[in-house]
């Protein structure tokens, strides 16, 4: 047995690095980034696919499902759910302007206030998976509900209303979250950043050991004293907080809020995920191809745009992307955990 | 080889689940250097044994000693805080997640410092590739999900850790009953190795024939009892087969089975080994 295994490790250099690449979580995702753009581009590329302003819009789009989508996808590898972020970020959005218009609060108490609010839901939901056992997904389906309620339901009792606009002076933080820099809207670079801060959170901190380890199984994990209850409230809490962060970007740049923000988004960061390699059961995937995951969506979702056809086919192209692209995960990951 | 103080003895122990007698009056001395081999049908206590040893029952009467010194474990991570190391069934491994990330779980080596503190991967895959290396698995690539090892490598990968991570006992949980024949031989062979490196080990098993090549000694359970503790040289497999199937089941097979092709190892037993009751 050694011997052969010998042997075997002198083999590595002639075919390690294409063998390595194709056992990668993210490479389906990465591979149907770079198909996608083409076929936009060949498609849509002179009608406008490829300018400045084209290319802005679909990293607009895509920033901000990756902004959910990269706790989202950690939260995944894990072994857990959270389908209350779309119903977080309409929440988080409603604090804010009614904060800021009808309490008349600075806005970065305003902010401070949503990110805090954010915060509480998060270890909420982790609290109740915990220590009811309950799957997450019924967990966080019940505060989808209850959350999107209570947002609808204050705005009314407070204001009357379900939209409520932003004043005109919005303060400094403006620019921190709804500006631009070069011309590209602040909101990709925050995408950007949240998405390496996450990949190193989970490939080179002792964190992200503890996230796979929970997530591939929570009990062996607990056997060799990894806090597994501990990892997975933070990674609510960290979902909920990139939805409040969502929603801070979205009121400032549109200068309103909405109770309705973020309908469907919770299902969007999990079809990001799941396209970007993350295993819906948990323990493996990445956050790279998360962030692959949501360019992908933000190039379908312009890219129709450009070519003139009716944006009602956006959702069947990402339909059947997802499962493409699930179908590929599965091939890999096959390829990467069978013996050699 | 031995050294006369055993590391880890249970005095008279016995464990009640409420009315319940699962082991009742057990003694068990292993010492460096020594692997006690525990045989046993099904049901036979095993498991509550090596339970009690890990910390995760504490003995409804009698008292466990460390190093001649009366213990009580409080927890499992208390025993293995002590040097008591159990390697569970189920390994303790998680399957696609890579076998150096696997191998430092919950215990990872750290670099840098304050917001910086980051897993220090090339330490986990120096190590862990040295580990494995000097019990003949020689890996392409420490970032390999453990799914990619073989049975008889994954269970001598968790027993490599624990051996690593300081373990002066070695509880092994059926290490070898879910491997072929092939694989099994992996695992006793390290097993073998683990002992010359003075480690005590305690390998739980129901398979006299992996047993009974690595055992010094084999204690032998039926119904919660201890049927005795015996060397090597001192007892057959044939006989040990006997008396954990309690002896007479057994013979009283061979005489229903008489005439046909039995092809039982029991078959070729010497014939001296009928003392089935003490």
């Amino acid at each position: 047995m050694t011997q052969s295994a010998t042997s075997a490790s002198e083999r590595i250099r002639d075919v390690g690095f294409l063998k390595r690449l194709m056992t990668r979580p993210e490479l389906a995702a990465v591979a149907g980034a770079i198909l996608v753009f083409v076929f936009f581009a060949v498609v849509a590329g002179d009608r406008g696919f490829l300018t400045f302003g084209g290319t802005v819009s679909y990293l607009q789009v895509a920033a901000q499902l990756g902004i959910v989508a990269v706790p989202v996808s950690l939260l995944m590898i894990g072994g857990e759910f959270d389908l209350s972020v779309g119903s977080m970020v309409g929440a988080a959005g409603m604090i804010i302007a009614i904060a800021t218009t009808e309490y008349a609060w600075p806005l970065w108490a305003a902010v401070l206030l949503a990110f805090a609010v954010a915060l509480g839901i998060g270890f909420f939901n982790g609290y109740v998976v915990i220590k009811t056992g309950l799957p997450s997904f019924i967990v966080t389906l019940g505060m989808l509900f209850a959350l999107r309620g209570l947002t609808i339901g204050f705005a009314r009792l407070l204001t009357g209303r379900t939209q409520v606009g932003m004043g005109e002076d919005l303060g400094v933080l403006t620019p921190l979250f709804a500006g631009t820099v070069a011309g590209f809207p602040v909101s990709i670079i925050w995408w950007l950043v949240l998405a390496a801060l996450g990949s190193w959170v989970l490939q080179r901190a002792v964190f992200g050991n503890w996230v796979f380890g929970a997530g591939g199984d929570a009990s062996a994990a607990r056997n060799v004293g990894v806090p597994v209850n501990r990892v997975k409230i933070m990674l609510f809490m960290s979902t909920a907080l990139g939805a409040a962060l969502l929603a801070t970007i979205q009121v400032l740049d549109a200068g309103s809020a909405d109770v309705l923000r973020g309908e469907l988004l919770e299902l969007q960061a999990i079809a990001a995920a799941v396209i970007g390699g993350v295993l819906l059961t948990g323990g493996y995937g990445s956050v790279i191809g998360a962030l692959f995951g949501a360019l992908i969506f933000g190039m379908v979702q312009q890219g129709i745009f450009f070519t003139g056809v009716s944006t009602d086919w956006f959702q069947v192209f990402v339909g059947v992307m997802l499962l493409v692209a699930v179908l590929f995960n599965n091939i890999i990951r096959r390829r990467a955990s069978e013996a050699r | 080889m031995t050294n006369d103080t055993p590391i880890i003895e249970a005095r008279g122990v016995s464990k009640y689940f409420g009315s319940v007698v699962a082991i009742e009056d057990i003694s068990l001395q292993v010492r460096a250097g020594e692997v006690m081999c525990l045989l046993g049908d099904n049901g036979a206590g095993k498991s509550t044994l090596i339970k009690t040893f890990s910390g995760v029952h504490q003995p409804t009467e009698g008292t466990m000693l460390l190093d001649g010194e009366e213990v009580l474990f409080e927890s499992p991570r208390d025993a293995i805080d002590r040097g008591i190391a159990t390697v569970f069934q189920d390994l303790s491994m998680i399957p696609l997640v890579g076998i150096s990330r696997n191998f430092f779980l919950g215990r990872e080596p750290t670099k840098g410092v304050g917001p910086f503190k980051r897993f220090d991967m090339a330490k986990a895959d120096r190590v862990s590739r040295e580990e494995l290396s000097k019990i003949g698995i020689e890996l392409r690539d420490t970032s390999q999900p453990v799914s990619t090892l073989s049975g008889g490598e994954r269970q001598s990968v968790a027993i490599a850790r624990a051996v690593y991570f300081g373990a002066k006992v070695l509880i092994l949980d059926e290490p070898t009953s879910a491997l072929g024949v092939k694989q099994a031989a992996v695992v006793l062979r390290y097993i073998a190795q683990t002992r010359e490196q003075g480690l005590g080990v305690i390998f739980i098993t129901h398979n006299i024939h992996h047993a009974y090549p690595v055992g010094d000694k084999f204690t032998v359970l039926t119904h919660g009892r201890s049927e005795g503790t015996f060397d090597k040289d001192e007892i057959s497999p044939s006989e040990l087969e006997k008396l954990m199937a309690g002896g007479a089941e057994l013979e009283k097979l061979e005489e229903e089975l008489q005439g046909g092709s039995s092809g039982s190892e029991a078959s070729a037993a010497p014939s001296n080994g009928r003392e089935s009751d003490e």
